[in-house]
């Protein structure tokens, strides 16, 4: 058996370990190749841990961790790995489209439906059709409603028909859509990954971005959209409706949008242009020898954020395993510190520059324990609305192929991504 | 009403309940039962008893029940193959069924039925769904030949699929184009010989035109198919590389690493000074810095990629440094791929953040990351010259925080950075050695005694520190206690007055109370040197080590370049060609020759092995690919050293070649001097005399066969060897050429013969005087005897070599012609040959055709005499020339030839008979090649 690009099984299992779900596209594989899987997630205690590609004596098992649930492929020769993760990726995003979540218990409450599903999105290792809209056509997602009517009128939830998009040269969007609101939406969300070191310096910063759009537009509508400052954008990653030579040529995103929610483009502004960082944090935390306590007191402040407020912040720290536990007061926001995982959230809101947000008081230690040598990171996060941190403006919005005149709106939203302070 | 409804039944009769629900007259029941057995078919229970009851709920117009029904005989049609039958009417109906959807869904569903009695009821419905109106079905078709061809290859050919499907690729349709490309791809993947992916500039053209429009998973199989093409010229890469460059810009992180892959592979063929060529270098840092904003899996795989990258073409990512900083919540194994990359870019440029990076990583809490953090700090020394005190300073910071790893890993480190920059920082040792007694594994205790013995004048109490080491000695592991072995020698050789007494404990320990071969040889090694001439052991065991290199862990470069080629694949996640480890993967190349289909039987000389070991070629005699014990000779006498011995060092890590300080080096060993064989005098100019009988032709020596790649380097990181036999007045030699294809300098070879048929030895060790710098080259003729251990091979000419060099021991077999065994003095008395002619038994005689030579009778007798074949006798028998002729292998076998020629005839007869017949096929080659060369 040679079957290339072939995912031969894929095995559903839970964070305690239990199969909950198996589908082979071809012969049956028995679980016990799970075992393999399992003896590598005990190795790596944490699951977080455990190596995407374990081989096997004669499978290989390929897997993602995904909402507390590891897709787990099996694979028989020599295949492109990131085909196989790329692939599970857009099978948990499924399920998530269809269920609304990604859990064990919406895949039990689905079973048929993710059975179906799974068959109709690999044909012998092929991906057949993974575009949400075309699934759509051929499966219906469940609805409260539906099954109702379902059950009392006995209709299925299973197409019957050929997918529109599936063959034409769009296959992202489906003919015959019509809305009696015609809308575009667009968000342009940017995450800010970085590392500050002690000091306060940053050591690595960078931007990732994406536009997500929400389009309900009738007919074949033909968008383009343009930016007041395109040149921030050198390293984009595109959906495949986008004219690539347009772009090229004039920095323009010109495309007929998939009908419905969809990620337009993704980017990333390095480190090499300036990454503003809207915050700052000011911190001391110190253990003392032969005392078992140590010192914990840290400030958070706004930074360079144009006058926008930063809001939703929320710091976590992972302590030393040392730490009993911490007797703080916070000037704002509330905090808890879990024993067991030795982590500290502290929620603090927004952020007011008039009186910042502090946090201090006393770290109990295990007595008798040596000193912790390593330094606790501090992970922040935070909301800043109506700011794209990048400067990237959308300058407009064009619509041809179609009369009528739609909605348009856009939002910009910046959000800590990777947002690390070392102390 | 949810689906978990059906996982809750009674618990008996479980089937039993099933089966009635699923023969209901209700359509609604039926399709709610069918559910059921879905449902239980997810957790994997056995509900293949309701095969005959499911199957018959397939003939129904609801598609959401049949689609259903589908499902179950995928998974259970190979355990009911004749129940499978009954479904096949309703497949080849639903294939004419006028919606295309269905058509599709039976064309598919009946490939995925791997049942050999149903692959023929396939063939018609395939044949019209690969021609259908509607390209899904088309799309569905070109994917059901794949399936077919795995289950029956001979059939799909047969049915002329092959060719359909390859008309398929000039379809209309990108997304026919995408599938008939991976079904071909995967068809040809079992069928590498076939050439089925025909790729010219036409076909290549379809296919660019193809990616544009097919899914994004049509745009994978389609690169993986552009980059096994071979572009004709420079101008077309380019025209190539341009178009497939938009893909790096795909959101697919899968598409973008199979376009990375042909783009790499084709900017081989640019010239450097192109403009493209930079444009494109410009081009692939971004996507592939973007591929580390993805998930922590996709980020792996991609590390491993870069890493392979960066190593053939540092320019691309050489700015990059800081994406491949650490952050503390990355998962274990996109940390340690990321330090890994960051030693590969550090640079005099970055070399400070890399340092201050580094030291935050050495506090972090994950002790393997730590150690590795440790580990790279080292290296930043030892490639970075001018960070070296840096590191060191670093490494002491290290040290002082006592953390227990840390500190060891520090002074593995440190050790390498002595042997880099020798007598520059000895000022750290008195704070390493406050750090002895916390060293418990063997790696770190080893490196310390190493660096207490290098630095022993330097250490006021050098002798009680490797003291406290010795009272512990056979707990210790052989890595410590051949370094302490060799550190207490090196102390006695600088400060001989007061170290007498722990030499001689040592060399004690180490010759008679140690069973391990390699501790014995070394301490027999030092002691004869000792005793016999010290200065001379000053000379070996004090003297000049190479410095180690810069990048030990560099892929070697034909493997490199190989890997390029797999990037995106398996191979390039493990760095191991797909023929190392995939099962039943191509181009799997197996060194062995076919068969034999009769079984040979032994020469006399071994004999009495033959009936230990039965037919069975002795496969635990084999080499094995255990370096501890395949290059030892027997175990030596537990004696005070009489006889010079011959010590082969131990395999020292890549980290630390050397580490004995060139006393274990090969080139060290005393030269065996072994009792020359009688029928082989070594290098002496007596072969002649025995031959004055024998007339001319001898001083040109026997035929030599051109030089033919022994070992491959890809296969013995980058050591290549070629090679030939020969034999030249009655001494043998193996003639080597070496070639270091690899990075780094080869030096210590050594070479050992596995047992073989007639005992070939190497005569002396093997002699290469410079250390093998990169693209050298250097040619070895190693002579050989024939007094080694005899076992029998299968071929019986097959020779199994192992050669040692600094960086580790390789293997490879190979087959030496029979005429370098024939012996001066074979040439018989007229009236022994006719007595031995008689007195051979006749099934002892073996009859072979020697075709298409054109020499005369006296030209072929000149001619063999050459390789040491004597004409005893010429006669002419009715316009044939007969003639008689003898040789005498080295192991004392006689072989009695009779070989017929007829002027008319280009085909010669030669019988040939011994009284050990196994031998006679050899002969017979070895008569074709000197006949014919």
């Amino acid at each position: 058996m040679r079957l290339r690009k072939m995912i031969h099984s894929l095995f559903l299992i839970n964070c305690s370990g239990d199969i909950f779900l198996e589908k082979h596209w071809k012969s049956v594989v028995s679980q016990s190749v799970c075992d393999y899987f399992f003896e590598a997630q005990e190795k790596a205690i944490d699951v977080e841990n455990v190596p995407p590609v374990i081989s096997t004596p004669h499978h290989y098992l390929i897997s993602i961790y995904r909402d507390k649930i590891f897709f787990v492929s099996v694979i028989q020769t020599e295949v492109p790995p990131l085909f196989v993760i790329e692939f599970l990726h857009r099978v948990a995003d499924t399920f998530q489209d269809y269920f609304g979540e990604c859990s064990e218990t919406a895949i039990k409450d689905n079973v048929v439906i993710v059975y179906e599903l799974l068959e109709e999105m690999l044909d012998n290792g092929f991906p057949l059709a993974t575009e949400s809209n075309i699934l759509k056509e051929l499966i219906k997602p469940p609805t409260i409603l539906r099954s109702v009517v379902n059950s009392i009128t006995g209709s299925s939830n299973v197409g019957d028909t050929l997918p529109t998009g599936q063959l034409s040269n769009i296959p992202w969007r489906r003919a015959g859509v019509k809305y009696t609101n015609n809308e575009a939406y667009f968000d342009v969300i940017e995450e800010i990954d970085a590392i500050i070191d002690k000091s306060g310096s940053t050591v690595f910063a960078e931007i990732q971005g994406v536009i997500d759009s929400c389009i309900k537009l009738s007919g074949m509508p033909d968008l383009s959209l343009s930016f007041m400052n395109p040149r921030l954008l050198d390293d984009v990653s595109f959906h495949p409706c986008i004219r690539f030579k347009r772009w090229e040529s004039e920095r323009v995103l010109s495309f007929i949008p998939p009908d419905g929610n969809f990620r337009l483009i993704s980017y990333r502004v390095s480190s090499q242009n300036l990454v503003a960082i809207p915050v700052y944090v000011k911190h001391m935390i110190s253990f003392k020898e032969n005392t078992s306590s140590g010192r914990f007191d840290v400030t958070i402040g706004p930074k360079q954020n144009m006058g926008k407020t930063v809001e939703g912040v929320v710091m976590t720290v992972h302590m030393p395993k040392a730490v009993l536990n911490m007797n703080l007061t916070a000037t704002q926001g509330s905090y808890t510190f879990d024993p067991v995982t030795k982590v500290l959230t502290w929620d603090v809101g927004k952020i007011t520059p008039q009186k910042l947000p502090n946090l201090k008081g006393i770290v109990n230690l295990q007595s008798g324990a040596p000193k912790p040598e390593e330094n606790p990171s501090l992970n922040i996060q935070f909301k800043i609305q109506q700011l794209a941190i990048s400067g990237l403006k959308v300058n407009r919005l064009d619509m041809y192929g179609e009369k009528y005149k739609p909605f348009k709106g856009v939002k910009y939203i910046t959000k800590a991504g990777k947002f690390q302070v070392r102390t | 009403m949810t689906d978990s409804k059906y996982f809750t039944t009674t618990k008996k009769g479980e089937i039993f309940e099933l089966k009635a629900e699923l023969n209901s007259d209700k359509k609604e029941k039926k399709k709610e039962a069918v559910k059921k057995v879905i449902a239980s078919m997810t957790v994997g229970k056995d509900v293949s008893a309701l095969f005959p009851d499911v199957v018959n709920c397939m003939q129904t117009d609801n598609l959401e029940l049949k689609k259903l029904v589908y499902l179950y005989l995928m998974n259970y049609a190979k355990s009911q193959p004749d129940m499978a039958i009954m479904a096949v009417n309703t497949f080849v109906k639903d294939c004419e069924d006028p919606n295309p959807l269905i058509r599709a869904l039976a064309v598919r569903t009946m490939g995925c039925i791997r049942v050999d009695k149903i692959t023929e009821y396939l063939c018609e419905p395939l044949r019209k769904c690969l021609k259908d109106e509607d390209p899904y079905v088309r799309k569905t078709a070109a994917v059901c030949v794949a399936k077919l061809h795995d289950i029956n290859a001979q059939l799909v050919e047969d049915q002329g699929f092959l060719d359909t499907l390859k008309d398929l690729i000039s379809d209309s349709n990108p997304m026919v184009v995408a599938n008939a490309v991976a079904a071909l791809s995967e068809i040809a993947e079992s069928h590498p010989s076939s050439n089925l992916l025909d790729l010219n500039p036409q076909s290549i053209n379809k296919l660019l035109t193809a990616l544009n429009e097919c899914t994004e998973w049509g745009q994978i199989f389609i690169l993986d198919c552009l980059a096994n093409y071979m572009p004709k010229d420079d101008r077309e890469a380019q025209s190539i590389c341009e178009r497939v460059t938009p893909r790096l810009s795909h959101a697919n992180s899968a598409v973008v690493l199979s376009a990375v892959k042909v783009l790499m592979k084709f900017m081989e063929m640019l010239s450097k000074d192109l403009d493209y060529y930079g444009t494109l270098l410009k081009k692939l840092a971004p996507p592939l810095v973007t591929l580390l904003s993805a998930e922590p899996e996709l980020q792996y795989v991609a590390l491993r990629n870069i890493n392979l990258i960066v190593q053939k073409r540092p320019e691309i990512l050489k700015h990059e440094m800081k994406v491949f900083f650490v952050k503390y919540n990355d998962p274990i194994y996109v940390k340690l791929e990321k330090l890994d990359i960051m030693i590969r870019l550090a640079s005099q440029a970055n070399i400070a953040q890399v340092l201050a990076e580094l030291k935050e990583y050495a506090t972090e809490v994950d002790v393997d990351f730590v150690r590795k953090a440790v580990r790279a700090i080292g290296r930043c020394a030892i490639k970075v010259e001018q960070s070296a005190e840096r590191c060191v300073s670093t490494l002491l910071d290290l040290i002082q925080t006592k953390v227990n790893y840390v500190v060891q890993e520090a002074i593995v480190v440190i050790k390498d950075i002595f042997r880099k920059y020798p007598n520059k920082y000895e000022s750290v040792i008195a704070t390493l050695c406050e750090n002895l007694d916390s060293l418990d594994e063997p790696e770190a205790r080893a490196a310390m005694i190493w660096i207490v013995g290098e630095y022993a004048e330097r250490i006021d109490n050098a002798d009680e520190l490797l003291e406290s080491f010795l009272e512990g000695f056979h707990d210790e592991s052989t890595q410590v206690q051949l370094q302490l072995l060799t550190a207490i020698v090196k102390l006695f050789l600088k400060k001989p007055t007061e170290t007498q007494e722990l030499v001689q404990q040592v060399l004690s320990l180490a010759t008679q109370d140690s069973d391990n071969p390699d501790l014995r040889d070394r301490g027999y090694i030092y002691w004869r040197l000792l005793s016999t001439d010290p200065v001379a052991a000053k000379e070996v065991v004090l003297a000049e080590k190479p410095l180690i290199s810069e990048e030990t862990d560099l892929i070697e470069p034909t493997l490199l370049d190989e890997l390029i080629c797999y990037i995106g694949t398996l191979a390039s996640v493990y760095h191991k060609p797909p023929s190392a480890f995939v099962e039943g993967s191509r181009g799997v190349v197996h060194k062995s020759l076919p068969p034999r289909t009769l079984p040979l039987l032994m020469p006399l000389s071994s004999l009495a092995a033959a009936q230990r070991c039965g037919r069975q070629p002795c496969c635990e005699c084999a080499l094995t690919p255990n370096p501890s014990h395949s290059l030892h000779p027997p175990p030596p006498p537990l004696l005070p050293p009489p006889v010079p011995l011959p010590v082969v060092p131990p395999v020292t890590p890549p980290l630390s070649p050397q580490m004995g300080g060139g006393s274990g080096s090969f080139a060290a060993a005393p030269s065996t001097t072994a009792p020359t064989n009688m029928g082989a005098p070594l290098g002496s100019g007596l072969g002649d005399l025995f031959d004055l009988t024998g007339g001319v032709g001898t001083l040109s020596g026997s035929y030599v066969a051109p030089k033919t790649v022994w070992l491959p380097a890809m296969k013995a990181k980058g050591l290549e060897i070629s090679g030939t036999f020969s034999r030249q007045v009655g001494s043998i030699s193996m003639d080597l050429v070496l070639t270091n294809k690899a990075l780094q300098v080869m030096s210590d070879f050594a070479i050992q013969f596995n047992r073989n048929s007639f005992g070939l030895a190497p005569a002396a060790p093997l002699q290469v005087h410079a250390p093998l710098a990169p693209n050298q080259s250097v040619e070895i003729s190693l002579p050989l005897n024939t007094v080694g251990s005899v076992m029998k091979m299968e071929p019986l000419n097959n020779l199994q070599v192992a050669v040692k060099n600094n960086i580790d021991v390789f293997y490879f077999s190979t087959l030496y012609p029979l005429h370098i065994l024939f012996v001066e003095d074979g040439k018989m008395e007229r009236q022994t040959f006719l007595a031995t002619w008689k007195d051979i038994p006749n099934e002892n005689e073996t009859q072979f055709q020697i075709k298409d030579c054109s020499l005369n009778a006296d030209a072929v007798s000149s001619k063999l005499q050459g390789s040491n074949i004597f004409t005893i006798a010429k006669r002419n028998v009715e316009g044939q020339d007969m003639l008689y002729q003898s040789l005498k292998l080295t192991n004392g076998i006689w072989v009695l030839a009779e070989l017929r020629i007829q002027p008319s005839n280009p085909s010669f007869t030669l019988s040939l008979k011994c009284r050990a017949p196994e031998v006679s096929q050899y002969i017979y080659q070895a008569y074709e090649t000197i006949l014919k060369n």
